[in-house]
């Protein structure tokens, strides 16, 4: 294949994976945001997201369409109340302490991770897309001076990875929209900006930091279910979207939602063509030390305004 | 008794505790501790920089790692001798401490946190880069004939638990120390209120750079003696996991104690070791465990007993 139509397939994988990284990111970041912890547990959000979509898919049986439409409802759901629970349990209890939940997280993760593994076993598993056409691309070459259309062998993609990328896209405009246009948005920011403000003016803040954690599980959770017919449900998946979106949250800068996802279009896309060039695990390395120097020297992140 | 007597009187009868402990338990028991104070080395290097200074390094694994592959390397391609080795592992570790300390100490808090994590990820991935030489996940193991350390075969069980009691006392006999030192209550000070300390007139940034090259210095000798004692260097030793793992050590013994990190160990052994047998879902354990004492008792258990009954503990 030629260099053009392989940047466009490129591109295109990267969309999708820009996609779910971006969902999985903005949960994070809005815990993060209004929170001010961090969860190092999101990436298990995510991982049962996928797990859980599997089960339910066999459980509904039927067409693939119908399991995996349950699911697309049903999983955020369950995640999210899990996570809710989560965070009355725990959180609530150490009083929202930066370190302390974050040790509490670490030990929240070997909880979910292993009652998976416990449950699920060891296996990696598949679910079926809902609806999985072959699309060919056209490419345009000069053929005896005259620009004409044809498809190149291997320039294709499937309806289902162009539905994830629509998804995503929808469901981030979803929660701008929540954010900038609800009541519950405008809680969430009053209380992202002032805690003790927010308490004064009788917002039950406890209240929504329950809900913030359990839409940032839903979204991971979601952005797991999105992914798992492209990939396969594994109980070890968690790990490397945990660090992927902590990659793209401190790029975007800590907190900030537009960052966030202009930070995971960035990585997604480009994720796919430094590692035509690179060794994956090279440009892993280059990645997280390159993050980590971000955070030192420059703590606000390329889009944030704020200090960590 | 003065309190220097009763500090020396209880870590002196851990040591002999440990050292009679070499002629009456089973094999199985002994092998297990010996294992157990290594591993303890590595969690009181890692009490140093996360008890006593209160910094949260999720990424000690890095030193540990940095200690062991220098060590296994140099015996595996370079066919030095255990000795050398074990200098080179020792002083590697330290400046890998010392370079990333640098950096890393810039931040604070969280930002800490995430910096020392992605370090400590950059450091496997390295060692799975470099998989002609370093044997990524599988690992190497070193030769019995390369374990020897004046004279003395590591690879016989009695001659591994009594180095290992000998790394063990002095890395404990370097920590007693340290705290009771004015340094130390230099560090003590950082933890409690780094902005007051430093209008004292203190270099807070140098003491923590301090004390987080001397924790990586002892980490990279924990990790060099394990590799020699059990002649086994791997990947997993540098991944994620053997970073909480000291956090969970230390939380469960109780941070900013000397003993602390040895009874932590001592218990999360013996617990995952018993869970073992049950399900092959262990790390179920360490995870309950960490979220319990978060909870309930974040003092740990030398902690507890500081705050009921030995208030000179150190």
């Amino acid at each position: 294949m030629e260099l053009g139509p392989y940047l466009v397939l490129a591109t295109l994988e990267g969309a999708v994976m820009a996609s779910v990284l971006a969902l999985t990111a903005v949960g994070l970041s809005l815990v993060f945001g209004v929170m001010r912890v961090v969860n190092i547990a999101h990436g298990e959000f995510f991982m049962l997201g996928a797990v859980l979509a599997w089960v339910i898919t066999q459980m509904v049986g039927g067409p693939p369409a119908i399991g995996f439409a349950v699911a697309l409802v049903a999983v955020p759901l369950m995640v999210g109340v899990i996570a809710v629970a989560a965070d009355m349990t725990i959180l609530k209890r150490v009083d929202y302490d930066p370190e302390r939940t974050i040790v509490a997280t670490i030990g929240l993760l070997y909880i979910i991770q292993q009652l998976t593994l416990m449950g699920y076993g060891p296996d990696a598993h598949p679910v079926e897309a809902p609806f999985n056409t072959r699309l060919a691309l056209p490419w345009i070459e000069i053929k005896d001076g005259m620009p004409a259309l044809y498809w190149p062998w291997g320039l294709s993609t499937t309806s289902y990875k162009l539905a994830v990328i629509g998804a995503g896209a929808a469901v981030l405009c979803g929660v701008w929209a929540m954010m900038a246009r609800t009541r519950i948005g405008l809680v969430m920011r009053a209380v992202q900006a002032d805690r003790e403000m927010a308490l004064a003016f009788g917002i039950p803040v406890e209240r929504v930091y329950a809900m913030v954690f359990g839409i940032g599980a839903a979204l991971a959770a979601l952005a797991g279910v999105l992914i798992v017919p492209i990939t396969q449900a594994h109980y070890l998946m968690g790990a490397d979207p945990l660090l992927l979106a902590f990659t793209v949250v401190i790029i975007g800068g800590l907190g900030s939602l537009p960052g966030t996802v202009v930070a995971a279009i960035l990585i997604g896309l480009s994720d796919g063509i430094i590692s035509v060039f690179f060794s994956p695990t090279l440009a892993k390395i280059l990645a997280t030390l390159l993050v980590a120097m971000m955070l030192v020297f420059r703590p606000q992140g390329l889009f944030g305004t704020r200090a960590v | 008794m003065s309190v220097r007597a009763r500090v020396i009187a209880l870590h002196g009868g851990l040591l002999a505790l440990l050292l009679a402990g070499h002629f009456v338990l089973p094999a199985y028991h002994h092998g297990n501790l010996a294992r157990i104070m290594v591993l303890a080395t590595y969690a009181m290097s890692y009490n140093i920089v996360f008890g006593y200074t209160g910094l949260l390094s999720l990424g000690h694994a890095l030193f540990f790692a940095a200690g062991m592959y220098s060590m296994g390397l140099s015996v595996q391609h370079m066919g030095l001798t255990a000795g050398p080795a074990l200098l080179i592992g020792v002083l590697v570790a330290t400046a890998v401490a010392a370079g990333s300390g640098i950096l890393a100490l810039r931040t604070r808090g969280v930002a800490f946190m995430i910096v020392t994590l992605m370090f400590a990820q950059a450091g496997y991935l390295t060692v799975l880069y470099f998989g002609d030489w370093t044997r990524g996940d599988e690992g190497f193991v070193i030769a019995r004939g390369a374990r020897v350390l004046g004279g003395i075969d590591l690879s016989d069980e009695s001659n591994r638990y009594l180095a290992a009691l000998a790394l063990f006392a002095a890395a404990m006999a370097a920590c007693l120390a340290l705290v009771r030192a004015p340094f130390g209550r230099t560090l003590v000070a950082i933890r409690e209120n780094e902005a007051r300390t430093r209008m004292l007139g203190y270099d807070t940034f140098r003491a923590k750079l301090v004390a987080v090259t001397i924790s990586g210095s002892i980490s990279g000798a924990a990790g060099a003696a394990y590799g020699l004692l059990f002649g086994y260097v791997g990947a997993s030793f540098a991944g994620v996991e053997y970073s909480i793992l000291p956090l969970l050590w230390v939380l469960l013994g109780g941070a900013g104690t000397v003993l602390g990190p040895f009874i932590g160990t001592l218990f999360m052994f013996y617990l995952i070791d018993l869970s073992s047998d049950i399900t092959t879902a262990y790390m179920l354990i360490a995870g309950v465990t960490l979220v319990l004492l978060t909870l309930f008792a974040p003092q740990g258990i030398m902690g507890e007993l500081r705050r009921r009954l030995w208030r000179w503990l150190p």
